[in-house]
């Protein structure tokens, strides 16, 4: 059996480092020790940044994002179309689409896809969030920007038979050839999609 | 240990942060599930989608082992399912029928199944009726096989209308009129004779094999009916408004 080099802290502390994603054991170890050399410039200066995020950043009420306050800065920027609402998986999409600087929307992050084999079904799901918020008035579109996969369509077409009798217009991400994409290499299923969504030049 | 073949993708879950623990369906080796390395990677993901034929190579060092696989596309059907409510839900509404039967027993009969489902998913109302049949036929693999060939009260082969809900045996519309309120109707398509493939037909179909899947596997198991086969169901009634219209 290994003896252990260091106390019982640092241990827990490599343990605690190695479940952060991107990190196994080995990072961890070394992150760690990274840390603890460089106390009063990074150990100190996260330690208290931790605490503070631990502290003050809660999931926005209205829409799920993740921010220190509720409703989130999306949710109360005025200088955003708040009568258009996209539905987004998860924080992580919402953040790419923000970075894209696609559209100047609000957003509703659904927390994942319907996926029997995860066992997460429409309960687990802020679907009835997103409803509730149509049915307060004020959104006019629904723009469904889910993955495409068949688990993320199948949760788009679920989100669109509920939404049926809301006056609200619903729309979806294009489907197609990704930008750096070469055409010999997609799959058939795809060029068929970009090939129905061709646009006029 | 090592084997290939063919198989459908039937869905994925995440495994660690850049593998998948695949799930397919194979003719001879059933429901099966391995590791796939790097599954979550771009050029992955697309052929792990459910629907997907690949072909399978799977190895681990003893065969009870969860073992790894390759897999390489043969048909990659994701991308047009996506604009079908009633593909994308037969898909999920299949691989939730299959995750009911042991993994690694095989069940060729449901292959050729899937299969046959998967080739018509362009056509929702084949669909739905491929998918009432395979439900039939996942009730007999499951042991509750449905008897529509021949009346259980008179023996008779032709005029089956009813099915009772206690034997799953069919009844001839003479023998079922005093119990008609009591007996599940029998589309006729599913019946010997065959027949129509109209939308009410398809509903009272799904109507029928509902109850027994309710009664004999989803309830004993402790399930829910899976959400795909309301969506299914759903999703036809709309096609058939919208085509009304």
């Amino acid at each position: 059996m290994a003896k252990s080099v260091a106390g019982p802290e640092i241990e827990k502390l490599i343990q605690l480092l190695a479940k952060l994603p991107g990190l196994g054991p080995r990072s961890a170890r070394r992150a760690a020790l990274h840390l603890v050399k460089r106390r009063e410039q990074l150990l100190t200066p996260l330690t208290a940044a931790m605490a503070e995020a631990r502290d003050k950043i809660g999931i926005c009420s209205t829409c799920g994002n993740i921010d220190s306050r509720d409703p989130c800065t999306i949710c109360t920027d005025h200088a955003r179309d708040q009568a258009t609402v996209v539905v987004v998986e998860d924080v992580s999409d919402l953040w790419a689409l923000e970075r894209a600087k696609a559209l100047n929307a609000a957003y509703h992050v659904l927390g994942g896809v319907l996926s029997p084999l995860e066992g997460v079904g429409p309960e687990d799901l802020t679907i009835r969030q997103l409803i509730d918020r149509i049915e307060a008035g004020g959104v006019k579109e629904l723009v469904i920007a889910v993955n495409a996969t068949v688990e993320g369509q199948t949760t788009a077409h679920y989100i669109m038979d509920r939404l049926e009798g809301l006056d609200v217009k619903v729309t979806r991400l294009a489907h197609g050839v990704p930008v750096g994409g070469e055409l010999d290499y997609l799959d058939e299923g795809t060029l068929a999609a970009a090939m129905r969504s061709r646009t006029a030049l | 240990m090592e084997w290939r073949e063919e198989a459908i993708v039937l869905g994925v879950r995440r495994h660690g942060e850049t593998s998948v623990i695949a799930e397919v369906m194979t003719r001879s080796r059933g429901r099966h599930l391995g590791i796939v390395r790097g599954g979550r990677s771009r050029r992955q993901q697309p052929v792990l989608q459910p629907g997907n034929t690949v072909e399978a190579h799977w190895r681990a060092r003893l065969d009870e082992h969860m073992g790894t696989f390759i897999l390489e596309p043969l048909t990659l059907r994701a991308a047009s399912l996506i604009e079908s409510a009633a593909a994308l839900n037969a898909v999920q509404l299949a691989a939730a029928h299959l995750r009911l039967l042991a993994e690694r027993d095989p069940h060729p009969r449901l292959y050729d199944g899937l299969a046959v489902i998967l080739e018509h998913l362009a056509e929702p109302q084949t669909t739905s009726a491929l998918m009432l049949r395979f439900e039939i036929a996942l009730l007999e693999e499951l042991g509750f096989g449905l008897d529509l060939a021949q009346c259980a009260a008179t023996g008779q082969t032709s005029d089956l209308v009813y099915v009772s809900p206690k034997t799953g045996r069919a009844v001839s519309r003479e023998a079922g009129a005093p119990w008609h309120d009591k007996l599940l109707p029998l589309p006729a398509f599913l019946a010997k004779e065959g027949g129509d493939e109209g939308a009410a037909e398809i509903a009272q179909g799904f109507r029928l094999t509902g109850y027994f899947l309710a009664r004999n596997v989803f309830e004993p198991r402790g399930l829910k009916e899976p959400e795909a086969r309301h969506g299914l169901i759903a999703a036809l009634a709309k096609d058939a408004r919208r085509e009304a219209v």
